[in-house]
């Protein structure tokens, strides 16, 4: 974990309620799947947001305005310094992949994907990308997973656009292993559907984002974990879906 | 010492400084960021006799300055504690350290302390009697006098070591409960532990928190803490820790002023994690611009006039 202070370069909405936020400053150590705890002015705890790039001084985090701490976020302007907590999680385990992963990512919980898929081609696989929304209009990064030279499939629940149903009507015939991040009904489901392992990313109210509050628990196959700090990230096997 | 340092029943610290209970865990995390020796001490994660998985979430709700938390005391339970947790926080912290306990029955707190008694770097024990968030548990203890006085006690009966007894706003009077605690032989109080609130999503019409209610905590409640720690500290004959919504070095000489020996910071430290640093950092200059020689000095000077 690192507390570093950011400028906004640029934030933007790429739909409706979904924004683009580029912030300079220092990203060293930063793992795909890992995500950032924003302090928005204002408002006394900071905003959990997952990583969706991290280029050398150049951090871009997609994120859903769903309160008014993430309004205020998206109504933050360039030159604006956030003091971000850095690095927070575990990430996802890129050496799992295998010569085919499969990236599932249902609608905010597409942006750590790229990263990922990103950190996967350095790595010399090219992960096959399925991305899920409710309908048309809240497609986001569809393509940008494209120029990265990933197959993608669009799935919208409503069939407005690409496969009418849920992401897990999608999978594809082979795949080594996947990377999942979605609310948790979709998650639920993937964990269900899938034939390979997997990891997955949840999402939880959290208070520090970095371990100290237990605020963020959840009770797996190996014992109570935090969100926050043994997570986001979870192997399919541990995780527990007796609700 | 140093014009920071104060005496915690017979203990001296290097300075007020101390993170309250369930903000720090057993220390390690913090240690990654910064070396926590920086610290008067620390009170360790509420540990209690079985291992704890707390309430459902979501547990954390945000308030305008401030949160509310129903945590409902994880963790893992004190023979965990001694063998994994311990020595973890030994291996990053060399002061004496506040041992938080809590429990669901008289006989599990004397069970608790008494565990965990022979731990050479435990320096105190603080006794929590007042957490809000479990069902029939903590809560009853803290709001009765004579339940607070068995415990007390209880605890009393099973260590030599200096006793606290962490205290609950969510009374109409803290004064008796206070003064029973001391009569029975607790060292020390320390206040307030978290208020008891909620929150109301807009969007579902349920509450945020799956508990429905927690202990709201954070700059808001200070004002509180503030009169409740001057009102027990004039009425007992025993060090008083203050806590609630401190998170600056102003904050710390207001407490002292209304009577509190050493202080505790808790949300703070889950907002920004470098707060005690930084407040122990800003603690001389701060003494200076108001005119502060040594800060054991300004224990309840605002009792006269």
């Amino acid at each position: 974990m690192k507390n570093v202070k950011f400028m906004i370069q640029s934030n933007l909405s790429l739909t409706a309620s979904v924004y683009e936020m580029r912030l300079a400053g220092d990203t060293a150590g930063i793992l795909p799947g890992q995500f950032v705890n924003v302090q928005v002015p204002g408002f006394y705890l900071r905003r959990p947001i997952s990583v969706c790039g991290c280029e050398e001084g150049l951090l871009t985090l997609v994120y859903k305005t769903v309160g008014h701490g993430t309004e205020a976020m998206a109504r933050m302007q360039p030159g604006d310094t956030p003091d971000l907590l850095t690095g927070l999680g575990n990430g996802y385990d890129l050496s799992k992949a295998g010569d085919a992963p499969l990236l599932i990512g249902g609608g905010v919980g597409v942006p750590p994907l790229y990263y990922t898929a990103k950190k996967l081609l350095e790595r010399g696989v090219t992960p096959a990308v399925i991305l899920g929304f409710n309908t048309k209009d809240e497609i986001f990064y569809e393509n940008e997973f494209r120029a990265l030279g990933c197959g993608v499939t669009v799935t919208t629940a409503d069939g407005s656009y690409g496969v009418k149903g849920f992401v897990t009507d999608a999978l594809p015939e082979r795949y080594t292993y996947f990377y999942a991040c979605g609310p948790k009904p979709m998650l639920k489901a993937v964990c269900a559907k899938t034939a390979s392992g997997g990891e997955l990313s949840l999402e939880e109210r959290m208070g520090c984002g970095f371990g100290a509050c237990m605020g963020c628990s959840i009770q797996t196959a190996n014992g109570p974990k935090r969100v926050c700090k043994e997570g986001p990230v979870f192997k399919k096997e541990d995780l527990l879906w007796e609700d | 010492m140093g014009r920071l340092s104060v005496n915690l029943c017979g203990i001296e610290l290097e300075n007020p400084v101390i993170p309250a209970s369930g903000t720090f865990g057993f220390g390690y995390e913090f240690a990654e960021l910064y070396d926590i020796n920086v610290l008067g001490t620390f009170s360790f994660k509420g540990t209690t006799r079985e291992p704890r998985f707390g309430n459902p979430t979501p547990r954390i709700a945000e308030c305008t300055a401030g949160m509310i938390n129903a945590v409902g005391l994880q963790n893992p339970g004190v023979e965990k504690v001694l063998t994994e947790e311990l020595p973890k926080l030994k291996a990053c912290f060399r002061k004496p350290v506040m041992a938080n306990v809590s429990g669901f029955s008289v006989e599990d707190y004397a069970y608790t302390v008494q565990k965990l008694d022979a731990e050479e770097q435990i320096g105190w024990f603080e006794v929590n009697v007042s957490c809000p968030n479990v069902h029939g548990g903590g809560m009853s203890f803290g709001t009765s006098p004579e339940a607070a006085a068995q415990v007390t006690a209880a605890v009393r009966g099973v260590t030599k070591k200096p006793v606290l007894v962490k205290l609950s706003p969510n009374v109409t009077d803290i004064v008796p409960i206070a003064k029973a605690c001391e009569a029975a032989g607790a060292d020390g109080v320390s206040l307030i532990n978290t208020l008891l609130g909620m929150r109301i999503d807009l969007k579902t019409k349920r509450p945020v928190i799956a508990n429905v209610m927690g202990g709201f905590s954070g700059p808001a409640i200070l004002p509180v803490a503030l009169r409740m720690v001057y009102q027990t500290a004039k009425a007992v004959n025993i060090p008083v820790v203050g806590m609630g919504g401190v998170g600056t070095a102003e904050d710390v000489i207001e407490m002292m002023l209304a009577g509190a020996s050493a202080v505790e910071v808790g949300a703070a430290n889950l907002t920004d994690p470098f707060a005690c640093p930084k407040i122990i950092e800003a603690l001389p200059k701060t003494m200076d611009r108001y005119g502060i020689k040594n800060l054991k000095d300004i224990i309840g000077g605002a009792f006269h006039g």
